[in-house]
């Protein structure tokens, strides 16, 4: 389980929070200039990165505030957290430290990327 | 097909101490080139080479795994099969996969432990109780075997379920006789041992990194073994199959969540059917070891991690313990998680994709290993004959741009 750090309430235990998933989706700024397929990645796709994840967060059974943090979705290691509405922080050299939990070897893994944001 | 299982073998085996056994499977390094490579050794993956083999006399197929056969869900799952599910395009791909389910053991000549113990989905309120009659309707203008049973016949199924005094009462039921359980490893190294015998190569502990494409067509793959090429590429990766389609260049609507699951200590028999509830986030039976086999809802949020969280399994755990307060002193032996790959519309991805020659199989999500032999029948198919069959080309990449979902949030979201 993870502990996540609420910029207003501080740690807290994570059943206290619900995920909202990918951050700055952007909606499109024109939706009559969009067609069906650009249509079809606003509402369907979202970014599923083995690494580092930009994603929101919601204190729910707390302050009920959203944030953003970022995560190794390889190991599940909070790197992050920042408030809505700040810019997000670029994690420009990252070595993954953690072994994924579950033990899977290095090789097999994919448990390396770090991509640009 | 040459029969390594038999009563005659069993015996003479036994004289040499089980020792002799022959391998089920060789351990081929990969050649160069091949016409056909399959990436996931999984049961959808080891079934879509088997079937390619022999339904479609194909030849010069591998199948790339970057651990050991089945290792990914299909050795993680809580193993229940069923076809009652909502939609008409639905219950036709699961019902196809119980059919073939059917004959597994004989097919393979390998037992799969297919037992047809029923699987009842309970209802707790009006709404569900509107929502499984609905179902059940549905299912049996699509000729399954789908009933709907109200609590007293529940009680003589189950007598050890706890119907009234509870926060959420079971006030009736779907009940699919036909439905039930199988040996997961069985699936995988059934399908694994004929394909070999068909001439596939099975390449354990080769992660493939990089899906390469020229021009718009697929030209093969690079692996921790060094690069394959290949002519066509069929991806069943369940919960990495974004991490592998991003590699070329293409973005899958799904999302990667841990799903957990646990068994207890073996006890006597107590419970003869599977029972689900999607409204209270819990589902057991009770394996031929004894164990009751419980699962849960995926976590919520993604991860590879293949663990997940001990909120969701308490969560579990209390609903099962309301549900049948005689568990309530028992021991829980192990837990684990694997990662599935969820799409918008709780329903699975067999399909052509915008590249010539790449074939996707994915999206099972909570619910594939029900599907294993039905799937790999299909994609197969699909990639045989460079089109979908009638079954899964509801089952396209498009429908999300179209529109055209098959919407089984229903049947599927928590339901296994
Ligand atoms: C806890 C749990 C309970 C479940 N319960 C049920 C249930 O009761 N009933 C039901 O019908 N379904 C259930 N499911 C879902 C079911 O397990 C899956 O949908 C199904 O097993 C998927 O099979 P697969 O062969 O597609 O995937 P997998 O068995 O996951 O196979 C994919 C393979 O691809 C390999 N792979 C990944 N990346 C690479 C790479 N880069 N290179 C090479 N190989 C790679 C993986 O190692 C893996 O072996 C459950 C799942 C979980 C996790
Ligand atoms: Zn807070």
């Amino acid at each position: 389980m993870l502990l996540i750090n609420c910029p207003y309430c501080g740690e807290r235990d994570q059943s206290e929070f619900t995920n909202g998933g990918e951050a700055h989706v952007a909606r499109p700024k024109d939706p009559d200039q969009v067609n069906d397929r650009e249509w079809s990645e606003y509402v369907f796709v979202r970014a599923n990165p083995k690494g580092i994840y930009y994603e929101r967060w919601v204190h729910t059974h707390g302050c009920k505030k959203w944030f953003n943090a970022i995560r190794d979705t390889s190991t599940d290691e909070i790197l992050k957290i920042y408030k809505i509405g700040e810019t997000p922080p670029l994690i420009k050299r990252f070595k993954n430290t953690l072994r994924s939990p579950s033990g899977e070897p290095d090789v097999g893994s994919g448990n390396f990327t770090v991509k640009k944001p | 097909m040459k029969k390594k299982y038999s009563i005659f073998n069993i015996v003479k085996n036994a004289f040499s101490n089980n020792e002799n056994w022959k391998k089920m499977w060789r351990n081929p390094e990969p050649r160069k080139f091949y016409d056909i490579v399959i990436v996931g050794g999984g049961g959808h993956g080891l079934g879509t080479a088997y079937y390619l083999a022999k339904e479609h006399g194909l030849k010069n197929i591998a199948v790339v795994e970057k651990g050991w056969l089945g290792g990914g869900n299909t050795g993680r799952n809580t193993t229940i099969i069923r076809s009652n599910y909502l939609w008409d395009e639905s219950a036709h791909l699961y019902e196809h996969s119980l059919k073939l389910w059917e004959n597994l053991s004989t097919e393979l000549n390998y037992n799969v432990m297919f037992s047809q113990r029923g699987v009842l989905n309970l209802a707790h309120n009006e709404h569900d109780i509107k929502e499984i009659k609905r179902r059940v309707s549905a299912n049996k203008l699509n000729g399954i075997d789908s009933y709907w049973a109200d609590t007293k016949q529940i009680k003589k199924l189950v007598p050890i379920m706890n119907t009234e005094n509870c926060r959420y009462p079971v006030l009736g039921a779907s009940y699919q006789p036909r439905a039930g359980t199988a040996r997961h490893d069985a699936v995988a190294w059934g399908y694994a041992m004929r394909a070999d015998e068909l001439g596939v190569d099975i390449i354990q502990n080769c992660e493939v990194k990089k899906i390469r494409t020229k021009n718009g067509k697929v030209y093969g793959i690079e692996t921790t073994k060094g690069i394959i090429r290949a002519k066509r590429v069929g991806v069943v990766a369940s919960g990495h199959t974004t991490v592998l389609a991003e590699t070329a260049g293409i973005k899958l609507p799904l999302q990667s969540k841990p799903l957990q699951a646990l068994v207890s200590e073996p006890i006597k028999p107590v419970i003869n059917t599977v029972v689900m509830s999607n409204a209270v986030h819990a589902y057991v039976s009770q394996s031929d070891k004894g164990e009751l086999v419980i699962g849960a809802g995926t976590d919520g949020y993604n991860s590879f991690t293949q663990r997940g969280g001990y909120n969701t399994i308490e969560d579990t755990l209390r609903a099962i313990i309301e549900l049948y307060p005689i568990f309530g002193k028992m021991k829980m032996l192990r837990q684990w998680g694997g990662i599935v790959d969820i799409c918008p519309d709780a329903s699975p991805i067999i399909s052509k994709c915008e590249i010539e020659g790449l074939y996707f199989n994915c999206g099972w999500g909570t619910g594939g290993f029900k599907a294993t032999p039905g799937s790999a029948n299909l994609f197969a198919h699909t990639i045989a004959k460079d089109k979908p069959h009638s079954i899964n080309a509801p089952f396209n990449l498009e429908r999300f741009v179209s529109g055209r979902l098959v919407d089984e949030h229903g049947a599927a979201a928590v339901a296994h």
